[in-house]
């Protein structure tokens, strides 16, 4: 099994989301946050005063998926959450352990 | 915190006895003046009837109910600018950790200047003294009954002086809560508290005094008692500086105010590193919205009648604040490349500003003129200018206020000649419109900025300086970066 971690555009998530869906992803959990990569922090103009933001505000989708599911849920989001520019975000892959569907006390790949 | 309640104590003593020490000075009469005075219409000025020889031969005066009426419904639209309008509108600029800090200093300096009002600040201001301050004869509103009476503009037309008592005392604690911005989220509360009794004292009650307060309209029967009631009126009076409404008393007196805080109390830790965005434009919007509801109450009640001269008040006070909105938007959108918000709310705000001195005094065209120019000259207020003085005046009371008032008092000598369309200046002696000439007038509006500049500049400098010595302006750098509601009031503006 393996955890998927997408740091994307706060205004793609909803693109995000049908891909997934879309290629048979049961869940995802998804939280605002902020950071920075390369992209860095932009300048702002408020009457006439600039502040340099430092951390721009991302969504972060988290996913845990069959390994056969890999290839298919990285296009997915590569190709949803794109917009060609700086600041598009990342991906991260990490092998999953294990899963436990509390309700049921079902592990691995059937409590997905 | 006993040192700050013993500086407030001793801060009272002084500002009790400062007009006392103007009222020693008042021992001449005035009745034996020779300098010729005009006789002037200025937009809201103040009198005791009582304090006026004339009014005893005159017929007892009996109050108009359509202008006390109006007088006290302009009152009341007074306070909603300073709770909530000038609260929201501030608040919404600064970042949501200092949201409450902001919301508090506007509330409490409304009350504590109310407070004061009633207690000497009416006395001092609007009663016949020498021409920087009245005397201290009506302390506590003494001898001011329901009975009571005050001029308006016109001859033998009357209303009751509680409602100027009222409607005056909501532009002095609007005033003093103008001032905040300057130096919002980063200023101790209790250093606030103590600046504004002293600068309230021996800057707003002054300034107050030296363009409002004159004898009323009823002492000018003829040329020598023109003569001797012109000669009772405040310093700026007398020069001829005509301010409706207050652009020298309240917004450049309140500018100089803040812009001289923000250099005293230094720039906001992180200026220019760290986002500083407003947290709630939508605030903004909605306070800015207030403001220019309550200034139809602001600018057309200092009519003092329910009249002709407040209806072009009252659609000066819309167009010009109209004109100044789409001005400034559309600068900004034509040099930012997007007509923002937030330029829309200051460029209202910057017209609002603008037209107060000339409100009752221009014609809608003239409105339209100093409505546009506020918007574009205020928004290189807030950008070219503000970057030459340097200063980090948080919420540009200087580049809205102060260079909006500049420009309006100046304009309002422009606009004001009858040939330009304006209601020229009356003549109460002559009872009509006297002669105009443009050169002399704006010289007259110039000892008018001038004055307030100097004056205002100078009892800031000395109030920060001395607050400083004894309660510190600043918090700690701690307390500025985990934000004013936490630390100096123990709690939050919004719960995530």
């Amino acid at each position: 099994m393996k955890f998927v971690t997408a740091i994307i555009k706060p205004f793609k998530l909803d693109e995000v989301r049908e891909a997934l869906s879309a290629i048979g992803v049961q869940g995802v959990t998804v939280t605002e946050v902020k950071g920075f990569g390369r992209q860095k922090g932009h300048t702002e103009l408020y009457r006439g005063a600039e502040y340099v933001v430092d951390f721009l505000p991302k969504v972060k989708i988290e996913a845990a998926i069959r390994s056969d599911q890999i290839d298919q849920v990285i296009e997915a989001i590569e190709k949803s959450a794109s917009t060609g520019k700086i600041g598009d975000g990342k991906i991260f892959v990490f092998d999953l352990e294990q899963v436990v569907r509390i309700r049921t006390g079902e592990t691995g790949t059937d409590a997905l | 915190m006993k040192r700050v309640f013993a500086l407030l104590a001793l801060v009272g003593a002084v500002a009790i006895g400062a007009p006392a020490w103007a009222e020693e000075k008042v021992a001449a009469p005035a009745a034996t003046a020779t300098v010729a005075a005009p006789a002037e219409m200025a937009g809201m000025s103040g009198m005791a009837a009582e304090a006026a020889p004339a009014a005893a031969a005159a017929p007892v005066a009996v109050v108009n109910k359509g202008d006390n009426a109006w007088v006290m419904i302009s009152a009341a639209l007074v306070i909603l600018m300073s709770i909530p309008g000038l609260a929201l509108f501030y608040g919404g600029l600064v970042r949501s950790k200092n949201m409450l800090s902001v919301l508090m200093q506007v509330f409490t300096v409304f009350s504590l200047i109310t407070v004061l009002w009633v207690v000497y600040g009416y006395s001092a201001a609007f009663t016949e003294g020498n021409q920087f301050f009245g005397v201290l004869d009506k302390l506590f509103l003494k001898g001011v009954t329901p009975e009571s009476v005050g001029a308006t503009f016109s001859k033998g037309v009357v209303i009751s002086e509680l409602a100027f008592v009222i409607f005056q005392g909501a532009f002095a604690a609007i005033t003093c809560g103008l001032i905040v911005g300057a130096f919002a989220e980063r200023a101790r509360f209790a250093a606030i508290l103590v600046f504004m009794v002293i600068w309230f004292t021996l800057s707003y009650i002054p300034m107050a005094h030296m363009v409002w307060y004159w004898a009323g309209p009823d002492a000018y029967i003829d040329a020598a008692a023109g003569e001797a009631a012109g000669k009772t009126a405040g310093f700026l009076f007398q020069k001829g500086a005509l301010d409706f409404a207050g652009g020298t008393v309240v917004h450049i007196n309140a500018a100089i105010a803040g812009l001289v805080g923000a250099y005293m109390i230094g720039k906001r830790t992180g200026l220019g590193n760290v986002a500083m965005a407003p947290h709630s434009l939508t605030f903004t919007m909605i306070g800015a919205s207030l403001l220019w509801f309550g200034w139809f109450g602001f600018n057309a009640g200092s009519a003092l009648e329910a009249s002709g001269g407040a209806a072009l008040a009252m659609v000066n006070t819309w167009v010009a604040t109209a004109c100044a909105a789409l001005s400034w938007m559309f600068a900004e959108w034509m040099i930012k490349g997007k007509p923002s918000m937030l330029g829309a709310a200051s460029g209202a705000v910057a017209g609002l500003v603008a037209i107060t001195p000339a409100a009752g005094f221009v014609g809608v065209m003239g409105a339209i003129v100093i409505g546009l120019l506020a918007g574009i000259i205020c928004l290189w207020g807030v950008n070219g200018l503000k970057k030459l003085l340097g200063a980090d005046d948080s919420l540009d009371v200087f580049g809205i206020h102060g260079v909006g008032g500049i420009l309006g008092a100046i304009l309002t000598g422009v606009f004001v000649d009858p040939a330009l369309g304006g209601t020229g200046v009356y003549d109460y002696v002559a009872n009509k419109v006297g002669d105009f000439d443009m050169t002399t007038q704006v010289i007259s509006q110039l000892w008018g900025v001038g004055t307030v500049i100097v004056w205002s500049g100078v009892v800031s400098i000395v109030a920060y300086k001395l607050v400083d010595v004894v309660i510190g302006l600043r918090v700690a750098e701690d307390e500025e970066r985990e934000g004013l509601d936490v630390t100096s009031h123990g709690e939050t503006a919004y719960h995530h």
